[in-house]
């Protein structure tokens, strides 16, 4: 049998064997292997996702929390410093309107000083007016006691008087 | 140890006795391995042969159809007008029937040694596949990988699928895995049953021309019934200056190619097995032919060719994967070559 002659006989049977082997093994042997194979890859494939996402929620969940924790801090730091303020704020006011009391209360007292001293002053002039009333009073009794004294007196004191009118 | 080697010795000693009464026929020899035959001689015991008879199926064109066992026809002998033909007549080595107008050659559908070797490597593969397969039916993929057996038929048709089908075949691989995995696993089984020098294996079917043009011609009907308007526009109006198209010379160039392909395939696998089985029946034949130069010559190179031979072997179960990778891998390109759509520009 010659080596490079294909052979009929054998063209014959290896057509249909293969044609068998082929149904045979493409309806029941591969595709039903690669089938569950990729089955199983995607599977594996849906679970890396899955993780990777869980991953992802989980480090996104940190975050938030951080950024929380952040913003709590600020909003402390903010009201604590607000506080300060205020109470910076109402220190200085009480301040200034202890300073205006203050203030108002030395005027009254200065003014009510000022009044007391005044009547004070009045009543010593008055008392001094009669007190000199008086002592004048005796003086006269005493120099007046002849008609030309008298006399000498009263026209001294019309003169000093009229000078002091038209003063 | 010291005991094995006192056997091996013994044995060496004892092989060229009992084989040096005949004389090797090296053309015989040689085609009675990697040739076909009607009958499948498996050994030789006390001048004994022990043959496999095969059934021989002929139609003539004169007395119809025949059905008859090889071993009519083993030693030359004439069955029914049926004898194979000498080296002196036409069709060496085929069943000619002997006609008042001469020898004439009828249509020959015998079940021969290849044919048998054929049906039993199938019959393996099919078994291999299927029981790879079977674990899937009785578990959820989806949860669990196979182990042992099953895990190994996977591992290979995934390998095979993802490597080569997907890799060169391209978008719509899933069309042509079918084949191209029967491809692969067709001719991967039946080159390892080469391999095995005894029945059931040792048929040279890898090897057999008629084995690989029928491959061939399937990779050359996967590529060419389903390729797309760009591949036949590819080879009728290629896209090169004018005067090459007018003058048809490069769609005759790619018209060749077509055939070309396919060819090659069918050479690179038949040749590569074929020479295989030669050098390890070569090797072989050293221990037979060198009898005749007394003990020690022989026993020496017969130590030399099975050393060779264990180193053949080795390379051919290499040569085994790679042949049925390449056929495999060289389809799938010349398939996603035929399904490759024009580049966007």
């Amino acid at each position: 049998m010659s080596l490079i002659t294909p052979d009929f006989g054998l063209l014959f049977w290896m057509t249909l064997i293969f044609a068998v082997v082929f149904f045979i093994l493409a309806k029941f042997g591969f595709p039903m292997i690669t089938g569950m194979v990729n089955e199983r890859s995607e599977r594996i494939q849906d679970s890396i996702q899955k993780a990777r996402e869980a991953e992802l929620r989980l480090q996104n969940l940190a975050e938030e929390q951080k950024a929380m924790l952040d913003e709590a801090r600020a909003e402390q730091a903010r009201i604590l410093k607000e506080t300060a303020q205020a109470r910076d704020a109402m220190i200085a006011d009480a301040r200034a309107k202890a300073q205006d009391e203050a203030s108002k209360i030395l005027s009254d007292a200065q003014v009510r000083i000022a009044a007391e001293r005044e009547s004070a002053l009045r009543d010593i002039r008055k008392e001094v007016a009669i007190l000199s009333v008086n002592v004048a009073e005796k003086v006269l009794r005493k120099d007046l006691s002849s008609n030309e004294s008298q006399m000498e007196l009263i026209s001294k004191m019309v003169d000093e008087a009229s000078s002091e009118r038209t003063n | 140890m010291r005991r094995i080697k006192v056997v091996i010795l013994l044995i060496m000693m004892l092989l060229p006795v009992s084989l040096r009464a005949q004389d090797m026929d090296m053309n015989e020899y040689l085609f009675g391995h990697i040739g076909d035959s009607y009958g499948w001689h498996i050994t030789t015991i006390n001048g004994h042969h022990v043959t496999v008879h095969l059934p021989v199926i002929v139609h003539s064109k004169t007395s119809g159809w025949h059905v008859f066992s090889s071993k009519h026809i083993e030693e030359g002998e004439e069955y029914e007008g049926f004898h194979i033909a000498t080296a002196e007549e036409p069709h060496e080595g085929k069943l000619v029937e002997a006609t008042p107008q001469g020898l004439v050659k009828p249509l020959d559908i015998s079940v021969t040694k290849n044919v048998l070797g054929l049906a039993i490597n199938s019959l393996v593969l099919v078994l291999l596949v299927l029981l790879g397969a079977r674990w899937y039916r009785k578990h959820d993929a989806r949860e669990e990988a196979p182990k042992g057996f099953a895990g190994i038929v996977e591992m290979m048709v995934m390998m095979v699928e993802e490597d080569i089908i997907k890799e060169c075949v391209g978008k719509d691989y899933k069309r042509y895995s079918p084949y191209l995995l029967t491809a692969f696993f067709f001719i991967f089984i039946n080159n390892l049953m080469g391999i095995v020098p005894f029945f059931p294996g040792g048929a040279n079917i890898t090897g057999n021309i008629a084995i690989t043009l029928f491959l061939a011609v399937c990779t050359f009907l996967a590529v060419n019934l389903f390729g797309n308007k760009h591949y036949y526009k590819h080879i009728f109006w290629p896209d090169v200056p004018m005067f090459l198209k007018a003058f048809p010379l490069m769609p005759l160039i790619e018209i060749i190619g077509m055939f070309t392909k396919p060819f090659s395939l069918m050479v690179r696998l038949f040749a590569n097995i074929l020479a295989g089985h030669i050098m390890l029946l070569g090797v072989v034949a050293v221990v037979f032919l060198t009898a005749k130069l007394g003990f020690a010559m022989n026993a020496g190179l017969s130590v030399i060719s099975v050393f060779f031979g264990v180193f053949m072997d080795v390379l051919e179960l290499l040569v085994a994967f790679l042949q049925a990778y390449v056929f495999t891998m060289l389809s799938s390109v010349f398939i996603g070559l035929s399904r490759q759509e024009p580049e966007e520009e």
